[in-house]
């Protein structure tokens, strides 16, 4: 497999940004991490993943949508869609790598979202796989291998060496495009530490959770379950594990008025606040049980009922590690569980 | 201390002075431990749990609690008794619902803290003289203890219960505290260092509203961020400015009735020091109108809420903005 040594990673790091734009993880305080813009020197983190998820890439937390402007009894509509410039985010783990499959069945399905396909055809992912999980991660639960991460391209660490496999053609391109500065490596090592990361997850504390009680054809059991009073009793109301997590995709439209004219933009929305789906007629969910329901039936009923059985979450853990109560998705999924 | 809690819980409810009890959960692993009622002894037995990680404050929940039928039992830390004390001055909570049992308070553990030292897979966390022993999927791991405590015990204002029915464990003193240092050392930069300082904060926020939403003093039945008929209920920041000005705003509201209880930081999930501003405000009032601690008393005016003709001038903000 082709291979560059460890210590050369930030010269890597410089051709592919002297190209194209790089985004690496960067530890921002001892614990965190965030996704930056790599200028040359910087560091990329060793910790296991950022706080917010990989999704900002294509799907950002703000965007602009459309500019009107008015002219007297004219509104003229402008359209602000540019071509996306050609980026790579490079050290994506597993788990937010199937995000984007995830993303993609709501985003490029008919009618194909044209804001975030532009930017997904522009984005080139390179993941890297994991070596020391964390114990809330629960990647595997959803059927993923955080040894061999999906990603156009993947990179693996024996430690000394960073190894390149493509998954795809964009992940070939790219490869391509640093192939001057990889050499064959052997593999040997790297085999070994594969197989410790998979013994490892097998010893996670979530390791035996299980979807087997979830799925589209659950609907009424779940939805009427009596658990979701005490579930969700302290819930806050917060938006924090809407924003952390890498699959929750619900946005809102609002029209900015500028004085002269509206900029209409969408922004991330949180099941979880109060004029989440706010109508004419009101709201739809009034209490903070209702709006709780919906954000875990949503990732374990409804998503795989429209999407073939899959589920809208990848085990990333980001909620178990930031919810200010510590409510979470496992805890749901344990007390929902069908015996 | 857990069992003594546990055993006077369990004889309220038995004797039906309280018909529920609110205290803490244990959850998944050592550490991710959520606020919770319970309303008999199995329950209790089987799920309350009181040690270095029940850290979150429950004085909130008791606006809903103390309006629901029956009596509620609250075990309340010192810092939690100053936010249901400016609570129930508020008149947000119904105090007669409400059995309160003083319990010692912390140093509680910060499991980010731990984290942060590069400790991962951590399966279990034991206080043993002062010296985490963290037993982690990677092998056995040690910090001190100390260095492991929560943002909000290290500046401890208080051990002093401020209210209470009755009391485990044998009342403190409100504490020499140096939690005003920080502030200081803000206000001794000089104006671009600071702007630079709160703006490199502030921008990492992502509006996910924990901070008000966890926060004693933010009770409005509909914050006007909520309200879309508000004008100002900005979802979504027209540009970078204005997640500075939610959190300076949202400052100035609970400015006078903020107990420095640190909810607000702890929930951060982009680790905002956001109790710094609302530590400037407490400063600031003392300063300016006397020392003054909200939720010390349910009797005493407060001084925003209160003129007296020797409060200063408003020109004395002018006067402290000058460089």
């Amino acid at each position: 497999m082709l291979k560059i040594s460890a210590d050369k990673l930030n010269d890597l790091f410089d051709a592919i940004s002297a190209k194209q734009t790089l985004y690496i993880p960067v530890d921002r305080e001892a614990g965190s991490a965030e996704y930056k813009k790599y200028e040359s020197g910087m560091e990329m983190s060793r910790g296991l993943n950022t706080v917010r998820s990989a999704k900002d890439f294509f799907f950002p937390q703000t965007e602009n949508l459309a500019d009107f402007k008015m002219n007297g009894k004219n509104i003229e509509v402008i359209d602000i869609r540019e071509e996306s410039e050609d980026f790579v985010i490079f050290g994506v783990r597993a788990c937010d790598a199937r995000s984007f499959t995830i993303l993609d069945k709501v985003f490029l399905a008919e009618p194909v979202d044209s804001y975030y396909k532009n930017r997904r055809d522009h984005g080139t992912v390179v993941t890297m796989a994991c070596t020391r999980p964390a114990e809330t991660c629960f990647c595997t639960t959803f059927g993923i291998d955080p040894t061999a991460p999906e990603g156009d391209a993947a990179v693996f660490s024996d430690g000394e060496n960073y190894f390149f496999k493509a998954n795809n053609e964009k992940g070939q391109a790219f490869i391509d495009s640093i192939s001057d500065m990889l050499q064959d490596g052997d593999t040997e090592k790297l085999e070994k530490i594969q197989e410790n990361t998979r013994e490892i997850m097998k010893k996670l504390p979530l390791a035996n959770l299980s979807t087997d009680s979830f799925g589209g054809e659950r609907l009424m059991e779940h939805f009427s379950s009596e658990k979701w009073a005490e579930l969700s009793e302290s819930c806050l109301g917060c938006g924090t594990c809407t924003f952390v997590c890498p699959t929750c995709q619900c946005y809102d439209i609002r029209d900015f008025d500028t004085g002269n004219g509206i900029k209409r933009f969408r922004c991330w929305d949180s099941c979880m606040y109060s004029d989440f789906t706010k109508m004419a007629h009101g709201n739809s969910r009034n209490s903070q049980l209702e709006r709780f329901r919906q954000r875990f039936m949503h990732k374990l009923v409804y998503f795989p009922a429209n999407n073939n059985g899959e589920f809208g979450c990848v085990g990333c853990g980001r909620c178990l590690s930031k919810c200010p109560i510590s409510m979470n998705i496992v805890k749901v999924m344990k007390a929902l569980e069908v015996k | 201390m857990q069992e003594t809690i546990i055993k006077r819980a369990k004889e309220l409810l038995a004797d039906g002075t309280v018909n529920r009890v609110i205290g803490w959960k244990r959850g998944e692993f050592v550490y991710d431990i959520t606020p919770a009622v319970f309303e008999t002894a199995e329950e209790i037995d089987a799920e309350f749990v009181f040690d270095d990680f029940t850290q979150a404050n429950v004085s909130k929940y008791l606006i809903k609690e103390s309006r629901k039928e029956g009596k509620i039992l609250a075990f309340l830390k010192p810092c939690d008794t100053y936010s249901f004390n400016q609570l129930v001055k508020e008149h947000r909570i119904n105090r007669e619902n409400v059995y309160v049992i003083g319990i010692p308070g912390g140093p509680k553990l910060d499991i980010e803290k731990i984290k942060a030292k590069g400790i991962t897979g951590i399966l279990d966390v034991k206080n043993e003289n002062y010296t985490l022993k963290i037993k982690t999927l990677y092998g056995e791991e040690t910090m001190p203890f100390y260095e492991a405590i929560s943002g909000k015990c290290a500046d401890c204002k208080s051990k002093k219960h401020v209210v209470y029915d009755e009391l485990i464990g044998e009342d403190g003193d409100v504490l020499e505290s140096n939690r005003f240092d920080m502030v200081e050392k803000l206000e001794n930069m000089t104006a671009q260092e600071r702007y630079d300082f709160w703006r490199g904060e502030l921008s990492k926020c992502i509006r996910c509203n924990a901070c008000r939403n966890v926060c004693p003093a933010c009770t409005c039945e509909n914050c006007v961020f909520d309200n879309p008929s508000s004008g100002v209920s900005n979802k979504a920041a027209a540009d970078s400015f204005e997640e500075n000005m939610f959190h300076i705003i949202r400052a100035f509201h609970v400015a006078g009735r903020c107990t420095d209880c640190g909810e607000c930081s702890r929930v951060c999930p982009q680790n905002i020091p956001l109790h710094l501003l609302n530590r400037k405000f407490i400063k600031d009032i003392n300063s300016l109108y006397g020392e003054y601690q909200a939720g010390a008393d349910t009797t005493s005016k407060a001084p925003l809420n209160d003129y007296n003709t020797d409060d200063c001038e408003p020109s004395i903000v002018h006067e402290r903005g000058v460089e």
